[in-house]
């Protein structure tokens, strides 16, 4: 086994390293050295943390011609020179929209065979053993990279990031840290950046939020969609929408989950009112546990669903609410002291009947 | 300017049939002849968007590209109906099954023998969804490529596109020649006129093979492709494993009952 380059992705705003470069080091570790190949200076912390997860080099990577360059050219150069330099067999990155160009071009260099979305990644006889979920998750499929490299992008929101176990107290220390000066190819320094505008945050973003409640055209109207931000707020959840609620302006376009907007992979996805599209289930498919509400119970979410309701959201969901909120008392009330007497004067909460909406 | 468009002919997934069993050939390759095909709908945007270009300047060429079996004609009819002005079909039955290196392979050496200021493609195709064909294509072609625009201007010699990148929104200038992939977010692409699906049939469409563009067919299709599915099988439906149907009280009492047992809430 060879090493293994990690091409370690920034967060575009702050810059930090992101979370998926722990994730890609543990899935290096099967299958080689890895080494982290990050774009632009590192500082110490960076450095221990990515040694802390595997990785056993640390290359940096810089274009001094062009300050300003972009990460993804970057990261190409150096994977290139690297993959060359060291025989490694494998280059992993993250399956985003970075990670995904990363990887193609890499390939191009490389002449390496290339597997994006993949969902795991073990080691092989004759190459990498790569997992895909296709189709909407209906198929698993299973390939195996041939050839003298293989680079795969990694859909990191399935894989857990597992510290090295036996990390080398001090082995990589800022002194291990391997500098690469690159030259970037003329074409590579013909796009740039000219403006980035933040965009203001308000409720939890979509695509980190542990809790996801969703809504489609089945909502029905603006305002029914206040019902879903009720919900959210009852569950401290993200809200998000479909294509159809975000083009009917029902929810804005940065909360659209699917192919065409954001990934997410909470712990619960709450789907009310949405069909169930293709285009949808591309970025909910993997939430761990997901539950539809739907009227029509021929409904595609419900071949996905682990709970399915089939009923009107708009009756469904202010019955959730009631029930949660009777839950929450109940639980307030379990935790009180026995013999507090109830403020309200009803009867204790055990014996109260279901509330009537 | 010449504009050409990637184009792809996949599986119509309103049949919805790619949840029955039935995707996968023998060969474990998608089946284009045994289901029913069109042109992947994140590529009428692409197509969508080059006719926005010919709308605000005289000088516009568009070509369409696509490498599919036979049946491909329909989506390369399907794009003239929408407004391209020509079409090419990359044809040979050594493509069978080729992987995204030899796709990009073949489409760049399309792209470079029809000549070329701006490819637009789709995201991602509907059937395979890699993508990552326009940047490969664009490193075969040398030039720079600006993925998953929301919007696109086109210049002199520049392309500005605009992409949405969560928490913030980034303009990205590139010097053309170059390679934009456009998300669906970049406009509806219009109903073909009845007339405009009457005149796509003088449009014209050529044929190319791996002679044409001089690339060894033993170098690309199924025996030459790097990565080699192992296995397809149809993920167990298992779910849902609750279904509640009734009065919505007692579902949303269920429902809760699960969230808290499965310690959710
Ligand atoms: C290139 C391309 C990319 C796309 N990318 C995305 C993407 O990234 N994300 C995305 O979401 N979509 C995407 N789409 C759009 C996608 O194909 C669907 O159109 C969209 O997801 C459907 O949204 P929906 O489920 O809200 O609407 P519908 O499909 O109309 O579903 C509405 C559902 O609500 C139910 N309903 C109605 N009333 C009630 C009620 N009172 N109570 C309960 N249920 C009710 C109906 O039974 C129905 O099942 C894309 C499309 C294209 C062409
Ligand atoms: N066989 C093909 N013929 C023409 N264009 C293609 C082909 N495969 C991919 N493309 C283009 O590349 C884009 C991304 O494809 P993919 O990388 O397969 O997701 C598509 O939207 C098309 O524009």
């Amino acid at each position: 086994m060879g090493p293994v380059l990690v091409l370690v992705d920034r967060d575009g705003g702050s810059g930090a390293v992101h979370a998926s470069a722990p994730r890609l080091l543990t899935l290096a570790r099967r299958l080689g050295e890895p080494v982290a190949v990050l774009p632009h200076p590192a500082g110490a912390a960076e450095v221990r943390r990515l040694a802390r997860y595997g990785a056993e080099r640390v290359c940096v990577v810089e274009a001094p011609e062009t300050p300003d360059a972009d990460p993804v050219a970057l990261a190409v150069a150096a994977a290139g020179e690297l993959a060359w330099q060291m025989g490694a067999s494998v280059v992993l990155t993250a399956s985003t929209r970075t990670g995904r160009e990363a990887a193609a071009r890499v390939a191009v260099r490389l002449g390496a065979g290339i597997v994006t979305a993949a969902s795991d990644v073990r080691p092989g006889p004759d190459g990498p053993v790569t997992v895909q979920e296709v189709c909407g998750g209906a198929y698993r499929v299973e390939s195996v990279v041939r050839g003298q490299a293989a680079v795969i992008a990694v859909d990191t929101g399935s894989v857990p990031a597992d510290a090295a176990a036996d990390p080398v107290p001090g082995q990589v220390e800022e002194s291990a840290v391997e500098r690469l000066f690159v030259r970037l190819p003329e074409a590579a320094r013909r796009a740039r950046v000219v403006a980035r505008t933040r965009k203001p945050a308000c409720r939890p973003a979509v695509s980190c939020a542990s809790v996801v409640v969703a809504g489609g055209r089945g909502v029905g109207s603006a305002a029914g969609f206040g019902l879903i931000e009720q919900v959210a707020d009852a569950l401290g959840a993200a809200v998000g929408g479909t294509h159809g609620a975000a083009d009917l302006g029902w929810c804005p376009h940065d909360a659209l989950i699917g192919q065409t907007g954001a990934v997410v992979h909470p712990k619960l996805y709450v789907a009310c009112g949405i069909s169930g599209s293709v285009h949808h289930r591309a970025g909910m498919q993997h939430a761990s546990t997901i539950v539809a509400i739907d009227k029509d119970p021929s409904a595609p979410i419900f071949r996905i669903a682990d709970v399915g309701i089939v009923g009107d959201l708009h009756q469904v969901l202010p019955a959730l609410l009631n029930e949660l909120a009777r839950r929450r008392a109940d639980m307030q009330a379990d935790a009180a002291p026995a013999g507090t007497p109830d403020p309200t004067g009803e009867s204790t909460p055990d014996t109260a009947p279901v509330a009537a909406d | 300017m010449k504009l050409v468009v990637l184009v792809k002919h996949v599986p119509d997934e309103a049949a919805d049939r790619l949840f029955t069993a039935g995707v996968f050939a023998a060969d474990l390759t998608v089946d284009r002849d045994g289901l029913s095909c069109r042109l992947s709908e994140p590529d009428e945007y692409a197509v969508e968007q080059a006719m926005r270009i010919a709308r605000r300047r005289m000088d516009v060429q568009i070509c369409v590209v696509t490498m599919g079996p036979a049946g491909a004609v329909r989506t390369l009819a399907r794009a003239l109906a929408l407004g391209a002005d020509e079409a090419v079909h990359v044809l040979d039955d050594a493509l069978h099954g080729s992987d995204a290196q030899a796709t990009s392979r073949v489409l760049a050496a399309a792209v470079e023998r029809l000549g070329f200021d701006l490819v637009l493609c789709g995201t991602a195709s509907t059937d395979s969804g890699m993508s990552v064909v326009p940047a490969m294509v664009a490193e075969r072609l040398g030039v720079p490529a600006a993925c998953e625009a929301d919007t696109v201007w086109v210049g002199e010699d520049e392309v500005m596109v605009r992409r949405d990148e969560g928490t913030a929104v980034v303009d990205v200038a590139v010097g053309m020649p170059a390679v934009v992939s456009v998300t669906d977010r970049i406009g509806e692409p219009r109903y073909p006129a009845f007339r405009s699906i009457v005149e796509a049939r003088q449009k014209t469409l050529r044929t190319w093979s791996l002679k044409d563009l001089r690339i060894p067919a033993a170098e690309v299709g199924l025996g030459a492709s790097a990565t080699v599915v192992r296995s397809v099988t149809p993920c167990a439906e298992q779910r849902p494993a609750l279904l509640v149907e009734g009065e919505a009280r007692g579902a949303a009492a269920r429902l809760a009952a699960y969230l808290t047992e499965h310690q959710l809430i």
